[in-house]
């Protein structure tokens, strides 16, 4: 497969998931806001520290209000990860390659955008719980399209990659929220407002049904075990990660647990370690610090695919090439 | 759905051959169609126009900063070829392409058509399709157009033109291959009983005449469609030929050449590249050879080429033969070449580097087309009888400075084709460009190709950019 072409079909499922995420962030917080008790103010800002762009937000907008973070990371063109841009990158991406995905996939794409687009041109607070939802559930039907309808082959391989890396960074992010989130004091721990906190962000990333099944009681560790470490959650950054790495191993034909490039061993490595963390383990580094960590070494997994797969210079005469090549991606968006 | 009224005027009409009266070909489905309720025909058309949304039918508006395809507009009332009428044009077709390939390749060697005085020197050297650095080459099989889009019209009387040879790279059967999936979705019926000529298997006839370009001690060589990438206007057309032949679809920037040889970067190293369905112009090819500002291109492409160790269709160099002015001497090509008479005419042409076709085309700007020799796409042209003083005046200041690179032609009353608009059937002017391929021992027609339709009133531009539109052609069997 061309190297351009298999980029191109990672980053666009990336970016389907994304949007997907970013969502799920606003979605969760529109909720949580509306739970809040009598005299306790709103909190936006905790959203956009989230997505590392705390400093590009306040050059744009300063001050955190909810109406400026929800343009932000919805309607923004010029954001690069607000949902119309990744939704409009992800339909660029999908159009450079049209005769390798099948044409039930370009559909969903394409209208997916125009859908995103429609609604970036009269954003009204009411319908945004329905966008929201629409949003979410283009990205499933993209997902499911494209199970149905494409060969495993190595674009669908490439594809799964670039989906499921982009939601254990998301799923990172998102258990990260909470961290940033002020409870009035350290009374509140445990309160139902506290409660009310867990139980939102399990919602926001569709995981607060299956936890009920597998742990019972909402406790902070038993949450971030679950979404950290929980091998059969198809959100969890234990399971995504798996499988980034089970379509990778497809892609080169090398057996899991041994590695022949940079990529299968950043990859590698980081599934051992997560298969024999406790949550414990986590706790004693700090969640957020552990978080933080997880989310750099997602990021240098993607750099190490980049050197692998996509960026293979030939060996020429250096004065003769003048290949534009696109590294655009990559700077844009590793954020 | 009344037809009884339905006046072709003072055109040549496709569909009727007087007022009210079906031609004997399209005789059914006109008798069909006046069963229909106009609100069905509507709706029809309706359908047809987001079927073809959805299937992303569409070709790129360059201003459109979001990058939003327009869908090319679509007529569902076909445009009817009868057997006998499509055996002749297929005939004359062959012959021209024949002649035609002779000639790039005998003009980039020999050059015995000016030895012998058939056409001038001066006019192939000054000519900007005429390649310096495609002398002397030799591609294989001596095949230089591979694949030909060439434009036909038809005048008042009937009688058949070629317009244009577009032996670069023509676009456009994409669409005619969408289209008749629309047009047999949306009037099964009919379309059954009338026995048109299928023509969904192009891509198959495309790829054969690839395939034929490589040795055949090649067991499993690799063709590619290169594209300029997806903010070309065509680019529709690209990616769904490669995924209709089951090809790579490969930009400038996916290829290299290593070790003397084209390749593709993959995700497993480098691949060697065979073929190239190459949808890129001449001059952005190779920036070592062509316009070294090029990013489009593959630098060392040319001499890959030349070396015979890459096919390219078409072959560099083909555009010379797209000049206007050689264009003018096409006849005189079949005669040279083959020896016999050209089957399909030439549209009468004024070459204004010849003082007397100056003089009378100056004199005459009112009833004339005036068209720059290299510009096509509809740009670069005036139509007598549509222009304003001023504009005509600016034609004769830009002719007399430059005569060389002005044609003129009478302005031929192209042939009508009944089309939908809004809630009425009228007449609209029409051109058809059927594709052929050549594959050295057999050149190869196929039925039909694109109808193209002026959809504004009275106009006679057809061109996509330019307010046109297609319908489904329908050559019958018999």
């Amino acid at each position: 497969m061309l190297s351009r072409v298999a980029d191109s079909i990672y980053w666009l499922n990336r970016y389907i998931e994304r949007a997907d995420n970013v969502a799920r962030f606003v979605d969760v917080n529109l909720n949580l806001m509306l739970d809040l008790p009598d005299g306790l103010s709103q909190q936006w800002e905790p959203l956009i520290l989230t997505t590392g762009d705390l400093e590009l937000f306040k050059e744009r907008y300063g001050k955190a209000t909810p109406d400026n973070v929800i343009q932000f990371l919805t309607f923004d063109a010029k954001y690069p990860n607000s949902i119309f841009s990744c939704v409009q990158l992800a339909r660029e991406n999908a159009r450079s390659i049209r005769e390798i995905i099948s044409s039930e996939m370009w559909e969903q794409v394409n209208g997916f955008f125009m859908m995103v687009k429609d609604a970036s041109q009269r954003p009204v607070r009411t319908t945004l719980p329905n966008f929201f939802t629409q949003t979410k559930l283009a990205s499933h039907r993209f997902a499911g399209v494209m199970d149905a309808t494409m060969t495993r082959n190595e674009g669908w391989h490439f594809g799964q990659m670039g989906r499921l890396q982009e939601r254990a960074d998301k799923t990172a992010r998102i258990l990260d929220v909470k961290y940033f989130y002020l409870l009035p004091s350290v009374e509140w721990v445990g309160t139902p407002l506290d409660q009310i906190q867990w139980i939102s962000l399990l919602r926001s990333v569709s995981a607060y049904e299956m936890y009920r099944k597998s742990q019972r009681r909402i406790t902070p560790n038993s949450v971030a075990e679950f979404l950290i470490l929980n091998r059969e959650f198809p959100r969890s950054i234990h399971f995504c990660l798996k499988e980034v790495e089970r379509s990778m191993h497809e892609v080169t034909g090398t057996p899991i647990g041994t590695w022949c490039n940079s990529a299968e061993r950043s990859i590698g490595r980081l599934c051992a370690e997560l298969g024999y963390l406790t949550i414990d383990d986590v706790i004693d580094v700090g969640l957020h610090e552990f978080l933080d960590q997880m989310q750099k070494r997602i990021n240098e997994v993607g750099v190490k695919m980049w050197e692998t797969f996509f960026a293979i210079e030939p060996i020429v005469n250096k004065t003769t090439t003048t290949m534009s090549q696109r590294l655009g991606n990559m700077s844009q968006t590793m954020g | 759905m009344h037809l009884e009224n339905y006046n072709p005027e003072l055109f040549y009409d496709e569909l009727f051959a007087e007022l009210g009266k079906p031609r004997p070909s399209a005789a059914p489905l006109i008798e069909w169609m006046k069963e229909l309720p106009l609100q069905e025909l509507q709706q029809h058309r309706e359908t047809a126009q987001i079927a073809l949304f959805n299937l992303g039918v569409t070709f790129n508006v360059y201003s459109d900063s979001q990058g939003i395809e327009k869908v090319f507009p679509f007529d569902i009332i076909p445009r009817i070829i009868a057997a006998q009428e499509w055996e002749n044009l297929e005939k004359g077709l062959k012959q021209r392409i024949k002649a035609l390939n002779l000639f790039l390749g005998d003009i980039y060697n020999e050059q015995r058509i000016i030895k012998d005085n058939i056409i001038p020197t001066e006019i192939i050297e000054s000519a900007t399709g005429f390649l310096k650095p495609c002398i002397g080459m030799k591609p294989f099989g001596g095949i230089w157009c591979h694949i030909t889009g060439t434009d036909l019209v038809r005048d008042k009387d009937g009688a058949w033109y070629v317009l244009e040879d577009n032996l670069r790279v023509p676009s456009g059967a994409s669409y005619f291959l969408e289209n008749r999936r629309v047009m047999k979705s949306t009037f099964p019926e009919i379309f059954q009983t009338m026995n048109v000529k299928p023509v969904d298997d192009y891509p198959s006839h495309l790829l054969e005449t690839l395939l034929n370009l490589t040795p055949p001690h090649l067991s499993d060589p690799t063709v590619v469609v290169l594209t300029p990438g997806i903010y070309n206007s065509a680019y529709f057309e690209h990616s769904f030929l490669a995924q209709q032949m089951g090809v790579e679809l490969v930009e400038g920037r996916d290829l290299v050449v290593v070790d003397g040889y084209l390749q593709m970067r993959t995700t497993k190293g480098l691949r060697r590249v065979d073929v190239i369905y190459r949808r890129v112009d001449d001059d952005f090819l190779d920036p070592l050879v062509f316009r070294s500002d090029s990013l489009l291109g593959v630098p060392g492409l040319m001499n890959v080429f030349r070396q015979g160790r890459v096919a390219l269709a078409n072959a560099p160099g083909t555009g010379v033969a797209d000049d206007k002015v050689v264009y003018a001497y096409v006849p005189e090509m079949i005669r040279y070449y083959l020896g016999e008479e050209p089957i399909l005419n030439n549209v009468p042409t004024y070459l204004c580097w010849r003082d007397q076709d100056k003089d009378y085309v100056l004199h005459n700007l009112e009833k004339l087309v005036v068209k720059a020799a290299n510009e096509s796409g509809g740009y670069g042209m005036l139509i007598g009888s549509n222009s304003t003083i001023e504009q005509q005046e600016e034609f004769a200041e830009r002719i007399k400075a430059n005569p060389r690179n002005y044609i003129a032609q009478p302005i031929l009353s192209l042939s009508r084709v009944p089309t939908l608009i809004d809630d009425a059937i009228e007449g609209r002017h029409v051109d058809l460009r059927p594709y052929i391929l050549h594959r050295g021992d057999e050149i190869y027609v196929h039925p039909g190709g694109l109808t193209r339709v002026a959809l504004k009133k009275g106009s006679l531009v057809v061109n996509s950019s330019q307010g046109g539109g297609s319908k489904d052609t329908w050559v019958l069997n018999h």
